[in-house]
């Protein structure tokens, strides 16, 4: 459990940052919260011969809101974005979400932005940010800034759109338009362990309280962050036909925490919950 | 000060020093030792067909690199069998480098030694080793289906089959007879000690003093130090084996020498360095030891009243690749399985089996949970049978208090009879139904059950033995200072000896807590010891430091009656606040520390309090050996019996099927308790290591042998989040064999924890009315998943 030799690079600039990527990118990789990559370091799971450590780029420490979504800051941490409160009352998936992201100390050190590019199929963030349609902005030497929309951004199980001469600089959360209710719900063997089945829902409702719109986000659900619109299925209110009908679209696995079976089970039964309490959030 | 310090629920002496980060564990020492890393096995079951280092060499900093070719004389034999019994007939254990065979995945093949660990392990990954697949035997089923061979030698993979019977009749006909009979198959998952510190080895070769220092983190330095000098060809004295701060063993420690133990001292003489290795995370799961993994199967015959009349029970017990450790774990299922019941006929059978996996070893219960598992399943089952309640069906089965000592008719794992030497079970009993509001349950669960929740209640009883010998001993000294040093040779990993230990020694001496300092684990300050393990520390070492200690008071008043001189006989005095006094006229005294003074009778006085000792002072000549010191052994006759009862209450979620512990109750009764915090903290440390067997914990093996989950993160132990509040009532019967009436305390909170749960949940999913069965619980671990699978078997009507 010891990490093979590495070069490591800790640039104090992002400008520093990306000409390394564009140099190195190949046997490079980049160093945010380390929650995910450390560990596989020591455990020779990965061995990448160079390390580009951006906790020195304080400007990208932030999280920032407006009246149409929150902003993070490749350097946020998972803490900074559930302390924020002008994030959660923009977002309130955010912090929702966010605080089921494994234990207070590795939320205090990991990064969201880390998460998304890390990619996780069982990771929270890369679902908050599919069920939000948001997007990530990256930048690289050759090409400048470029945005990925959520839906392009996850490519398989650990992979993203993030080349390896890229920098993903910032995650866009936009604010869900008109009246609209979120929640976010998991089932886990203990706390803080990754969800045997989380999902996330929004639910958008009409003045009188009809459904409008209803989407729902997996995690650990299938290869990447699956989203499901319910909207026609939910149209009634009838939650636990909404949640079947989500169910039958997802295709988890089996491993020796559960079975794909009980998984698909806990999805219909977490989904007609999720989809009610988002429903109740702002149901006249 | 309070007159007794036994009782007292003092706060750990040792706390302090821990808490503030000065504990001094082994990796914290041999900073400039170089570092040792292994390469293990990939595969379960192969033959090595080749070794290829030639990529390592040129790794800068590279020392040595050692294979099983490379092992002279005695280190190259197989490591000792510590254990034999007589039904193990098929004894074998590892080699320090594997011999041409690997037999489980993690099997240490090659040993690199190197100026620090990252090179020593990138040297390690750049070996090459070709293995020729074997096919690999994993898990009990296949062990016993035998039609693969673990070791090609041992047929069956049968490495010891035991039958015990209670001397009570036969027990097949005792159960042919019985008005009612129930067969029960069951299983039990593997689990692991997990210490938070893995294991650890440090080794220091004065190649001038021909001595040799090694310091483990072990439960048994005097073990270790007996194992390594014969393995080393060198006499017990010139070794030294030190034991630090160890961060927990709950068994796994126990196990001697370790294949590294012997490689890393050897390593070190041989190239006249220190030499340092540090278990990794990774290499505990899958090179250390694991436990529990059984099936059994179990035949009761019983009455009308739910008494047992026979009991027979089949046990098939996974002992992994090698059986160093002998044949302890399935002994001690077999024998604690009875609990604090009167069965009737009993017969046991077990067969330990090899299979391609980590050897199998005592972890903290130490085959108990599974005994008592099997126990309280079929007492529930026999309730569910009968229509009676489950405690009632317990209570008809109880040893009564006038019935002890109770002879089992069994051979205990210390080859002396199981005989429980004292207990109030139906006592017992009692305030488990008490504490865990038993009698009031129905109306509690109707009341969930209108809001559209589950609950269930499970309780459970267990029997241990505990305080076995041989022996302990301790060294006690008053020093000059007036600082009472307690030297004792059995480890410490976190049971509070440095406080147990000092509240024994000072109601002897009639000192302060404060004013004794405790010393384990180094066989520079005490060699004869036995260890720390099966909930025996503190009935053998405090009972032997209770001896020493007594003896230390009896010379400490010989002396001071010479010292007073006026025709005062030791019997007149006694020792208190720090003195010896008179009886009759406590203000007549002499310090205790001027006695140590006096004790030692000298030629030169080396400063002022020395000068009373000298030879023209008024000399207290006792014709006593120098110094206020005693060495005192306890050596048990047998085992004392602790015993205790679990009752518990959960929630199911019935849509999600997650299983959550409402309550958690214990009532504990570990004879005279020398320090209730900590035996508190052993119960709830109990508790949630149970919990994790009962809900969490499962050492997973794919077919290939390969284990899948040998990480944190997904061998999940229970977090704070997970654990119960722990709800205790103690009870005291003092233990019978022993002077001081203790009973250990170290095991008793994991043992019944399986099946206690499993009983609560079952309850939770009782059928509801006509329309809806409850369903059964046969194996644990439990978890949301199986739950669910276990609720899709159930039948509606």
């Amino acid at each position: 459990m010891k990490p093979p030799p590495v070069v490591y690079h800790g640039p104090d600039t992002l400008e520093e940052a990306v000409r390394l990527l564009a140099e190195h990118g190949a046997e490079a990789k980049v160093l945010a919260g380390g929650q995910s990559l450390v560990p596989m370091l020591n455990m020779r799971l990965t061995a990448p011969r160079r390390l580009v450590d951006v906790n020195r780029l304080d400007e990208l420490a932030y999280v920032r809101s407006d009246r149409h979504g929150v902003r993070v800051g490749a350097l946020a941490r998972h803490a900074d974005v559930e302390r924020a409160t002008h994030a959660f009352e923009t977002v309130p998936l955010l912090r929702q979400a966010v605080r089921t992201v494994a234990h207070p100390t590795i939320r205090n050190r990991g990064t969201t932005v880390g998460s998304l590019v890390h990619a996780d199929p069982a990771g929270e963030m890369p679902a908050v940010l599919a069920l939000l349609d948001g997007e990530v902005l990256l930048r690289s030497e050759r090409d400048g800034e470029r945005t990925v929309a959520a839906a392009d951004f996850f490519v398989g199980p650990m992979e993203s759109a993030c080349r390896e001469d890229e920098v993903a600089v910032e995650a866009y959360f936009p604010r869900p338009a008109g009246r609209t209710g979120t929640d976010w719900r998991e089932l886990s063997r203990r706390s803080g362990d990754y969800a045997l089945c989380g999902v996330g829902t929004l639910v958008r409702v009409d003045d009188a309280g009809a459904v409008v719109a209803a989407r729902a986000a997996y995690i650990a659900m299938g290869s990447v962050p699956q989203v499901v619109d319910l909207t026609e299925a939910a149209a009634d209110g009838d939650w636990s036909a909404a949640a079947e009908s989500a169910a039958d679209q997802l295709d988890p696995e089996d491993d020796i925490h559960a079975s794909a079976e009980y998984r698909r089970h806990l999805a219909r039964v977490l989904t007609a919950r999720s989809l009610k309490a988002s429903y109740e959030a702002v149901a006249p | 000060m309070p007159d007794k310090h036994v009782g007292q629920p003092l706060l750990r002496k040792e706390d302090p020093r821990l808490l503030a980060g000065q504990g001094r564990y082994l990796d914290d020492l041999g900073r400039d030792a170089l570092a040792a890393a292994f390469v293990r096995s990939p595969v379960a079951h192969a033959r090595i067909t080749d070794i290829d280092v030639t990529d390592a060499l040129d790794v800068e900093g590279l020392v040595a690199i050692y294979t099983y070719e490379d092992l002279p004389d005695r280190i190259a034999e197989p490591l000792p069998l510590l254990i034999p019994h007589p039904d193990l007939t098929h004894a074998r254990t590892p080699h320090c480098l594997a011999n041409g065979e690997v037999n489980h995945v993690g099997e240490a093949v090659v040993m690199v030694v190197a100026t620090d660990r990252y090179l020593a392990e990138d040297a390690a990954e750049r070996i090459r080793v070709a293995y020729r697949d074997l096919p690999p035997v994993v898990g009990v089923s296949q062990a016993r289906a035998g039609d693969r061979l673990v070791h090609e030698d041992v047929p069956g993979n049968i490495a010891a089959r035991s039958v015990q019977e209670n001397g009570q009749g036969d027990a097949h006909s005792a159960i042919a007879a019985a008005p009612h009979k129930l067969t029960l198959d069951l299983e039990i998952e593997r689990s692991a000690s997990m210490p938070m510190e893995g294991k650890g080895v440090l080794a220091h070769w004065d190649a001038d003093d021909r001595t040799l220092r090694v310091h483990s983190s072990t439960q048994t330095s005097t073990s270790v130090r007996l194992a390594v000098a014969a393995k080393l060809g060198l006499p017990p004295d010139r070794v030294e084996v030190v034991t630090p701060d160890v961060g927990g063993g709950f068994g796994v420690k126990i196990v001697h020498p370790w294949p590294e133990e012997i490689l890393v001292p050897w390593a070190a003489m041989t190239l006249g360095r220190d030499v340092k290795w540090v278990e990794d995370r990774r290499e505990h799961f899958i090179s250390s030891a694991h436990e529990r993994g059984q099936q059994q199967r179990i035949e009761v015959g019983f009455d009308d009243a739910g008494r047992l009349h026979g009991l027979s029970v089949e046990i098939w017990h996974d002992n992994g690749a090698y059986v160093p450790y002998g044949i302890i774990v399935p002994i001690v299922t077999s024998t604690q399985l009875l609990g604090p019941y009167k069965v009737g006929a009993y017969r046991v059978e077990f067969t330990s089996l090899y299979t391609n996996t980590v050897i199998v070893t005592p972890y903290r219960g130490a085959g108990r949970p599974q005994g008592v598992f099997a126990m309280e399943r079929t007492m529930d089952a026999i309730a569910e049978y009968l229509g009676l309640d489950r405690l009632a069906v317990r209570e008809a089965n109880l040893i009564q208090p006038d019935e002890m000592p109770y002879d089992q008719g069994l051979v205990f794992q210390d080859g002396r009879p199981l005989i429980y030497d004292s207990g109030d079970y139906p006592t017992m009993m009692r305030m488990i139904r008490d504490l865990v509001g038993w009698d009031g349950f129905e109306a509690e669960r109707e009341a969930a059950a209108g809001q559209g929740r589950r609950i269930g209640i499970g309780v459970a009883a267990y029997v241990e033995g505990t305080g076995m010998g041989p022996y302990e001993g301790a060294h006690v000294k008053v020093e000059t200072t007036g600082e009472i040093v307690v030297s004792t040779g059995l480890t410490t990993q976190g049971q509070g000896h440095y406080t147990t230990l000092a509240q024994i020694a000072a109601d002897v001496l009639g000192v302060a807590v404060a004013d004794v300092t405790v010393i384990t684990g180094d066989t520079r300050r005490f060699k004869y010891a036995v260890g720390t393990f099966a909930s025996r520390a503190i009935v053998t070492s405090g009972n032997a430091v209770a001896v020493a200690a007594a003896k230390v008071a009896e010379k400490a008043k010989r002396i001071a009656a010479a010292a007073l001189g006026d025709g005062i006989a030791p019997e007149d005095l006694e020792l208190g606040d720090g003195v010896v006094r008179r009886k009759d006229d406590p203000g007549s005294f002499i310090d205790l520390q001027t006695v140590a003074v006096l004790s030692n009778p000298l030629r030169y006085a080396f400063d002022e309090a020395a000068k009373a000792a000298t030879q023209f002072a008024a000399a207290a000549n006792t014709g006593d050996e120098p110094g206020l010191e005693a060495t005192g052994f306890y050596m048990p006759e047998r085992s004392t019996f602790a015993a205790g009862a679990h009752g518990v209450v959960v929630e199911t979620d019935p849509e999600t099927a997650d299983i959550k512990i409402l309550r958690y109750c214990v009532v504990h009764d570990c004879g005279v308790v020398v320090n209730p915090r900590i035996v508190e903290g052993q119960v709830h440390g109990g508790v949630a290591q149970g919990v994790g067997g009962a809900l969490y914990e499962r050492i997973v093996y794919d077919d290939a042998g390969q284990l899948v989950n040998a990480s944190y993160m997904d061998f999940l132990i229970p977090f704070s989040t997970e654990v119960p509040h722990i709800e205790t009532a103690h009870m005291v019967t003092a233990s019978g064999v022993n002077p001081l009436g203790l009973k250990g305390a170290g095991e008793a909170g994991v043992i019944p924890t399986s099946a206690a749960v499993a009983s609560a949940v079952e309850d939770a999913e009782r059928g509801r009315g006509a329309t809806e069965q409850g369903l059964a619980i046969r194996r644990m671990p439990i978890s949301p998943s199986e739950l669910y699978e276990l609720r899709k078997g159930r039948v509606h009507a």
